[in-house]
C-alpha cells in the first residue's frame, strides 16, 4: 500500500510539475473563476440583494464552474502525443493511477479556489473572518467528492466526440448533492450558526466523499483498459 | 454474413406486446375515467393520477435496473447487458417524460403552480438528466465495447448518487402528495381507485417490457450490423 501511495504521489507531481511548467491553463482557470465572480456582481440588483445573502451560491457555483474547466484539461493533456497509452504500460495499479490524477487535480481545483476565496471577499464585501477554517474545510470536504467523479468522467470524455460538453452534462448531476450540502454549511457559517446545525450536511459530505471516491477508485480500471 | 433471424424476432415480439398493452390502456382509460369514482376535492384533476404514478413507477424500474444491469456487466461482460441496459434507458426516458408532463398538468390546478422544486420533483427531474447524459454519453462513443464499459461506469454511479440527491433535497420541506399506497398503514384508497391504480401499473409495466423488448430487438440488429461492417 506504500508503494501504491508512492506511485500515486509520483503521478501526481508529474502532472503539476508539467502544470507550473506552462502555467497557461492553471493561470486561464483562475482568471475564468475572476470572470464568473464579475459577472455575478451586475448578474444581481445590489439595491435589492444584499451580496451577502448571495453570497454563498455566488462562491459554490464560482467554484463549480471553476471545476469543470480545470477538469476538462485532466485527461487532454494525457491525449497528446499517446501520454495515456505511455502511463498505462507502466507497471503502476490503476487504483494508484487514478488515486494520482485525482491528487493532481485537486491541486489544480484548490489553487484555483484558494485564489478564488480571497477575490470573492474583495468583490463582494463579505468578511469571512472566524468562519474562514470552517470555509476551507467545507471546501476541501466538498471538493474531494465532486473531483472525484469529475476525474473518472474526465477520462471517458476526452474519448468523445465532444468532450467539452459532455463533460458538464454528465458531471453537473453529481455535483447537486455536495454544492447543496456546501451552500447549507456556507450560509450557516457565515451567519454564525453553531456546529450542531451543520453535522447533518457535513456528514452527508463526508459520506459523498467514501462513496465516490471509493467506487470511483474501483471503477477507473474499467475506463482505461481495453 | 446473412442478418440472423434472432434480432427481428425479438422485434416482433416486442411490438406484439407493446399492442397488446396499448390495446390495454385503452381499458385502463375507460376504467378510469368511467367506471372510478371522482375524487370529492380535486375533480377531474385527480385521473391523471393513474397515468402519473404507473409512468413515474416505470422510469423508476426503468432506472433501477440499468444500474443492476450496469453492475452485472462490468462483472461479467456480457454483451446483452449492456444492450438491455441501454434499451431500457431509453424507455425509462421515455415514461420520465410522461411523468415530468404530467405531474405539472396536474400541479397547476391543485397546487397552483406547474413546478416547485421539492424533493420528489427534483430528485426524478436530475434522474431525467442523469439518463440523458447516460444516453448522449453513448451516442458520442464509437467504439462498441469502449461504449458498454464507459456507459456501465456511469449507470453504476448513477445508481449510487440517486439516495444522495434524494437526501440532500428532502431537507427543502417537501409539497408532493405523500404515499398512499405503499405505507406501513393500509392503502388510503377507496377500492374501486385501488382497481383502476393497479390495472393501470400493470399494464405500464406490460408497456415498459414490450418498449424495452422491442428496443432490445433494434440493439441486436444494430450489432450485428456493425459486427458486418468491422468484418467486411
Amino acid at each position: 500500500m506504500p508503494n501504491a501511495l508512492r506511485l500515486a504521489g509520483t503521478i501526481a507531481a508529474k502532472d503539476i510539475r508539467a502544470e507550473l511548467r506552462s502555467r497557461t491553463a492553471l493561470l486561464s482557470a483562475v482568471v475564468f473563476a475572476a470572470l464568473v465572480l464579475v459577472v455575478f456582481n451586475f448578474a444581481r440588483d445590489p439595491t435589492a440583494i444584499a451580496a451577502a445573502d448571495l453570497a454563498p451560491s455566488v462562491l459554490w457555483v464560482t467554484f463549480a464552474l471553476a471545476a469543470m474547466v480545470a477538469l476538462n484539461r485532466a485527461f487532454n493533456i494525457e491525449r497528446e502525443h499517446g501520454a495515456l497509452d505511455g502511463l498505462l504500460l507502466a507497471p503502476v495499479p490503476r487504483e494508484a493511477l487514478f488515486a494520482g490524477k485525482l491528487l493532481a487535480n485537486l491541486a489544480f481545483v484548490g489553487t484555483v479556489e484558494a485564489v478564488t476565496l480571497p477575490l470573492f471577499m474583495l468583490f463582494f464585501n463579505v468578511n469571512l473572518g472566524p468562519a474562514l477554517p470552517g470555509i476551507v474545510g467545507v471546501t476541501v470536504l466538498a471538493t474531494i467528492g465532486f473531483v472525484s467523479v469529475g476525474t473518472i468522467f474526465s477520462a471517458m470524455a476526452v474519448r468523445t466526440r465532444f468532450a467539452e460538453l459532455m463533460l458538464p452534462v454528465l458531471l453537473l448531476p453529481f455535483m447537486v448533492p455536495p454544492l447543496i450540502a456546501a451552500v447549507q454549511v456556507t450560509a450557516r457559517l457565515l451567519a454564525g450558526r453553531p456546529l450542531s446545525e451543520m453535522l447533518g450536511w457535513l456528514r452527508l459530505l463526508a459520506l459523498y466523499d467514501v462513496v465516490f471516491v471509493t467506487l470511483c477508485m474501483l471503477a477507473f480500471s474499467a475506463v482505461v483498459d481495453e | 454474413m446473412i442478418p440472423s433471424r434472432a434480432g427481428s424476432a425479438t422485434v416482433r415480439r416486442g411490438l406484439w406486446l407493446s399492442i397488446v398493452a396499448l390495446v390495454l390502456l385503452a381499458g385502463v382509460y375507460l376504467l378510469a375515467l368511467r367506471f372510478t369514482p371522482v375524487e370529492a376535492r380535486q375533480g377531474m384533476a385527480q385521473k391523471i393520477f393513474y397515468l402519473h404514478v404507473p409512468a413515474a413507477w416505470c422510469a423508476l424500474l426503468a432506472f433501477s435496473l440499468v444500474g443492476i444491469a450496469s453492475a452485472l456487466y462490468l462483472w461479467l461482460h456480457d454483451p446483452r447487458l449492456d444492450r438491455f441496459a441501454a434499451s431500457s434507458a431509453e424507455v425509462g426516458v421515455a415514461f420520465s417524460a410522461v411523468m415530468l408532463t404530467t405531474g405539472p398538468i396536474w400541479g397547476k390546478p391543485i397546487w397552483g403552480t406547474w413546478w416547485t422544486w421539492d424533493a420528489r420533483l427534483t430528485l426524478t427531474l436530475f434522474l431525467f438528466f442523469l439518463f440523458i447524459g447516460y444516453l448522449a454519453l453513448r451516442a458520442a462513443l464509437q467504439d462498441r465495447a469502449e461504449r458498454a464499459r464507459f456507459s456501465a461506469v456511469v449507470g453504476i454511479l448513477g445508481m449510487l448518487l440517486v439516495p444522495f440527491i434524494h437526501v440532500s433535497v428532502y431537507l427543502f420541506r417537501t409539497l408532493h402528495p405523500q404515499p398512499i399506497v405503499l405505507k406501513p398503514s393500509a392503502p388510503s384508497l377507496p377500492p374501486e381507485m385501488l382497481r383502476a391504480l393497479f390495472a393501470s401499473l400493470a399494464v405500464f409495466t406490460l408497456l415498459y417490457i414490450g418498449f424495452v423488448t422491442m428496443r432490445y430487438g433494434i440493439a441486436q440488429l444494430q450489432d450485428e450490423r456493425e459486427e458486418v461492417g468491422d468484418a467486411a
